[in-house]
């Protein structure tokens, strides 16, 4: 199951997925809305106790999960020098660093089903029916189960593009990956037909 | 708007699989720009779930594809995913893929007097490049707190990039119409 839920159990994952989600919202807002630079060293401060009380593992998982941020604070401290107004790039850099760990500490700890449960509630009074839940619960379901398929297909044919030329493969490879999707989509839709869903 | 219980098991199929097909094509080699976000075929997938699915369909592939990263899936090149995304300054693109999506896939099915190619590359650009910086700047300009001109700058070094990645969805939805018209929805409706 590809997840980026974390494999250490906190106390963190008995708590529902809502009231969750509300104190990220409460949060983030709070933080957005603040101009203090207090304000952002303490959100970063409790964030980080929460990762710490959670334990070693879950710290470098969380850790590791916010390197795709490290170049967005790269990019502020080299703005900020330039302009001469450092002060102000970290205590942006600080609310970006507690923001980001506060939803992050939230994905860890909910399990999926979990939070698309949550969505399906919080989306029931737009539905006219419940076979639209089944609808988007089976769309989740393919998503998950096909990701790893398809990219498996993609690399297939970057080794048979590579077998037969010299030359890199370029866009070319996209229509023969994109037709394998819909080729795959016709089969998948013929196999709910046949066990008639939907 | 067609809602996902209006959709028939071909339909929910094919939005799946195209969510699963951008998601794929994360896995192609990144580059990453000054800025910070990185470059990926993903940005192409989002243009032809417009330009193949159409817009009601294009709409409902990449929403999925934002939803499940907001769940937690690490759908995003990198294997990046989860709500600490919806924070970010590239937020405002993520949030704006089903629009741009939408938006390239009505313009396609609007366009059918026009030549495949010119047609789908055009509604890429217009969706994929013009409306979709619409909210990436907005996004940019509000997590990092800077005007919306500094924030269009630090977006600018994507432009190049995305219109040629515009021109590679008009490129291959030309060929699929050529090669096999019926899987092009969006020329169908």
């Amino acid at each position: 199951m590809i997840s980026l839920i974390s494999p250490v159990k906190t106390r963190f994952h008995d708590v529902p997925a809502g009231p969750k989600l509300l104190v990220l919202c409460f949060f983030t807002a709070v933080l957005f809305s603040a101009d203090s630079a207090a304000t952002h060293v303490s959100a970063v401060a409790v964030v980080g106790l929460l990762y710490i009380l959670s334990g070693s593992r879950f710290l470098i998982a969380g850790l590791r999960a916010l390197i795709p941020l490290w170049p967005f604070l790269a990019v502020i401290a080299a703005w900020h020098s330039f302009t001469g107004t450092l002060v102000s790039g970290f205590e942006i850099a600080a609310k970006l660093l507690a923001a980001v760990g506060l939803a992050n500490f939230v994905t860890m700890t909910t399990r999926l089903d979990d939070l698309l449960g949550f969505v399906q509630r919080l989306t029931s009074p737009f539905r006219k029916s419940r076979q639209g839940l089944s609808g988007l619960d089976l769309a989740v379901a393919l998503v998950v189960r096909f990701t790893p398929t398809l990219a498996r297909k993609g690399q297939a044919l970057t080794l048979a593009w590579k077998a037969r030329s010299t030359r890199q493969p370029n866009w070319r490879i996209v229509v023969p990956f994109t037709l394998t999707a819909i080729d795959d989509a016709e089969k998948v839709a013929e196999a709910i037909r046949a066990r008639s869903r939907g | 708007m067609k809602t996902m219980q209006k959709f028939s098991e071909r339909d929910i199929a094919l939005v799946s699989l195209f969510t699963a097909f951008v998601a794929a094509l994360g896995l192609v080699p990144t580059v990453m720009l000054a800025s910070g976000v990185p470059i990926t075929a993903q940005s192409l997938g989002i243009m032809l779930c417009g330009t193949v699915l159409g817009s009601i369909r294009g709409f409902a592939a990449a929403g999925l594809f934002v939803l499940l990263v907001a769940l937690g899936l690490p759908l995003l090149a990198g294997g990046r995913g989860g709500l600490g995304l919806f924070v970010t300054p590239s937020a405002g693109f993520l949030i704006g893929f089903p629009f741009a999506a939408f938006a390239i896939g009505w313009i396609v099915e609007n366009t059918k007097s026009v030549g495949p190619f010119w047609a789908t590359a055009g509604a890429s650009i217009a969706g994929g490049v013009v409306l979709l910086y619409i909210p990436g700047i907005f996004g940019m300009a509000f997590a990092i707190e800077k005007s919306l001109a500094e924030a269009a700058v630090l977006a600018l070094p994507f432009v190049p990039g995305d219109i040629l990645k515009a021109v590679l969805a008009g490129l291959v939805t030309s060929s699929l119409l050529r090669m096999r018209p019926e899987s092009v929805i969006s020329r169908r409706i």
